[in-house]
């Protein structure tokens, strides 16, 4: 009962932000109703018994990608008049008439699947440090080490872009 | 009670949600936000498949999403800087130098 009562909560105001995110003018505004919605998407993490994902989310997602948005967003805030050029009303019709469209292929995907297993209750070491420490490093500890390489390319792209916007200047 | 169902339906929501914003948002920042809106979405769908079939493997997945999305926002961001710079604006249909 209080679990139902929390989703609700949690996917509520997590649904507003995302709107939020998608229909409010100012960019800071939508990047602050991204944070929202990612503490909210963390909050249902631990309910599913997630806990190092829902850490994970928060550290690296909110605390890394989304500042590392904010001070682009701000960076390029500075001139009005690239922001003046915005009109973002055009498309809104169509792209609810997509959305629902992919809502209802999406519950059509739903009935499909098996019984619906209910997921309250304790999910035992499921979503432990040990549990996804042990995976990470024997079964996939190939994905593990190619994400370093990925890491390392984008890290040698942002650089290589970056030195080309000094020299243009 | 909360089925997996109810997750899944809040998934695609999300999803869609986002899917509204890249087709509505000019602002290149904020198609890149809502990419990551989309990103969240499928985390989402991977807990609940993780908790359900109680496999940790979902929750594997989406620690490679989050890297691979932090990876691509930083050349995404780089690329929306420089595109700021070169065209001085930031909409996305003002980036039609390839158009034939």
């Amino acid at each position: 009962m209080t679990e139902a009562v929390f989703f609700y909560l949690f996917s509520g105001v997590m649904l507003t932000a995302a709107l939020l995110v998608v229909f409010h003018r100012q960019p800071v505004y939508s990047v602050l109703a991204l944070l929202v919605t990612m503490f909210c998407l963390a909050a249902l993490f631990v309910m599913l018994g997630a806990y190092v994902v829902a850490a994970l989310q928060i550290l690296l997602y909110a605390g890394a990608v989304l500042v590392l948005f904010l001070f682009v967003v701000m960076l390029l805030n500075l001139e009005p008049d690239a922001m003046a050029r915005i009109r973002p009303w055009r498309r809104t019709g169509l792209s609810i008439v997509v959305a629902l469209l992919f809502c209802g292929q999406f519950l059509g995907l739903l009935n499909r699947t098996r019984a619906p297993l209910a997921i309250s209750g304790d999910a035992g070491p499921l979503g432990s440090v040990e549990e996804l420490g042990r995976l990470l490093f024997t079964t996939y500890l190939l994905p593990f080490e190619l994400t370093s390489f990925l890491i390392l390319a984008a890290i040698i792209g942002a650089v290589t872009l970056a030195r080309g916007m000094w020299k243009r200047e | 009670m909360i089925t997996l169902n109810h997750y899944l339906i809040l998934s695609g929501l999300l999803f869609a949600i986002g899917v509204m914003g890249i087709m509505i948002r000019r602002n290149v920042l904020m198609i890149l936000l809502c990419i990551e809106l989309m990103f969240n979405a499928a985390n989402l769908a991977f807990v609940a498949y993780a908790r359900a079939w109680h496999d940790a493997t979902g929750q594997l997945i989406v620690f490679f999403v989050i890297t691979v999305a932090a990876a691509e926002v930083t050349v995404g961001l780089a690329i929306a800087i420089l595109m700021a710079r070169q065209l001085n604006s930031l909409n996305a249909d003002e980036a039609d130098l390839l158009k034939w």
